[in-house]
């Protein structure tokens, strides 16, 4: 098994940053695994060979949404950002302009915190 | 706004950020216990207690024909530490003073800190068992000197070995045990710390507030941190001069398996 998930040393990185990077590599995963049954199911024609691939495409969807919650309740401007967009009807490319110049204008995080529940974000040391 | 209530401060975003890093620093090189034990969570400041998993007989119930039981939980404690920054220095580290006096904030993060080290291992009377007291293996003496040192903490893990709890093994230990290790080489030159992590297959953590030294397994499930507001930075009040913040966090802390740790007293 590799750690490609990794850019920096892990040995150097935090523990939540550790984490925030196999959710990363998950969702990418996710992601991948969604295009793949969606080229699978374009060129299949046994109906139930189909609905098997349908069935495990929906579970792609569920875990993409469920890893990109995740990293999104862990990076309020990411949020903030995404709130703009998703679910959103219009311009896309307007929307994500307006939004990341709303999530992004200021010096960071200030009084709100880096992370949703104000916290530091230390949790756990263990393997550090 | 939460609890916290940060944007009510008379505190800049950079100076948060400032005080957010420097909080962050000073935790994560203090903070032994979370190097060495389970972490879950953060469940949030509304979060109240752990789940035991168990129940306890209740008599009298409301009606006859009927049996009463009532769920057992932990309660989680809250630990704070208060603390009083200048703003002048705070002015001045938004003008780029590199050299603030964030001293005040560095003392909190170090007894908070060493607060959470002496509940998770030594316990807090009526609110956390701690390993130490748990633990049901005899606690050696580490000795009067760190050439000892290897002996003892070999010892321990043939305690944990005899009880099937298997490794890696961390050893937490105390500021004192702590420098005598890292300064000490053995005969012909070979430092102390690669042996005792030979002996262990794990790390030696800084733990302070640790009387003597602790080896625990890592194998994971033994030792049970279960937070409910992280470590975080609040504010409280301010006047003309300073601005009066809090570290805080709320945590329970259980022990699932008391023979997975050897105290060695100091």
């Amino acid at each position: 098994m590799g750690f490609d998930q990794y850019h920096e040393p892990p040995e150097e990185l935090p523990a939540v940053t550790r984490t925030f990077a196999r959710l990363c590599a998950s969702l990418t995963e996710e992601a991948e695994a969604i295009g793949w049954y969606e080229q699978r199911i374009a060129l299949e024609r046994d109906p139930e060979a189909l609905a098997v691939m349908r069935d495990a495409q929906g579970e792609e969807f569920k875990h993409f949404a469920m890893d990109l919650e995740y990293l999104l309740r862990r990076t309020p401007p990411w949020r903030e950002i995404a709130q703009g967009i998703l679910f959103q009807s219009g311009d896309i490319v307007e929307h994500g302009e307006e939004a990341e110049a709303e999530a992004l204008d200021g010096d960071g995080p200030g009084a709100a915190g880096a992370f949703e529940d104000g916290s530091l974000g230390i949790g756990s040391l263990k393997g550090r | 706004m939460n609890h916290l209530l940060r944007p009510q401060a008379p505190i800049s975003d950079a100076g948060w950020q400032l005080l957010d890093e420097e909080a962050r620093e000073r935790l994560g090189a203090a903070l032994g216990a979370r190097k060495l034990v389970d972490f879950s969570g953060p469940h949030g400041w509304d979060y109240s207690a752990t789940n035991l998993g168990r129940t306890r007989p209740l008599g009298s119930p409301p009606r006859e024909g009927v049996s009463g039981r009532q769920r057992m939980v932990l309660p989680v404690v809250e630990l704070r530490a208060d603390f009083a920054l200048s703003r002048e220095e705070l002015r001045d580290a938004d003008r780029g003073a590199e050299d603030a006096d964030l001293a005040p904030l560095d003392q909190a993060a170090h007894q908070i800190a060493v607060a959470e080290n002496v509940a998770v291992f030594h316990g807090w009377e009526d609110a956390v068992a701690g390993i130490t007291s748990a633990s049901p293996h005899d606690a050696p003496s580490l000795g009067e000197t760190a050439e000892h040192y290897p002996g003892q903490v070999a010892g321990a893990v043939e305690m944990l070995l005899c009880s099937g709890i298997t490794g890696p093994y961390g050893l937490a230990l105390g500021r004192e045990q702590y420098r005598r290790v890292v300064e000490t080489a053995e005969h012909g030159g070979y430092p102390l710390l690669d042996h005792l992590h030979k002996i262990l297959e794990g790390p030696i953590v800084w733990s302070p507030g640790v009387q003597g030294a602790v080896v625990v397994s890592l194998r994971g499930g033994d030792f049970l941190f279960e937070s409910g507001q992280d470590l975080s930075l609040g504010y409280d009040s301010h006047d003309a001069d300073v601005v009066r913040l809090y570290l805080e966090e709320s945590f329970s802390f259980r022990v699932a398996t008391p023979e997975a740790a050897v105290a060695l007293r100091a």
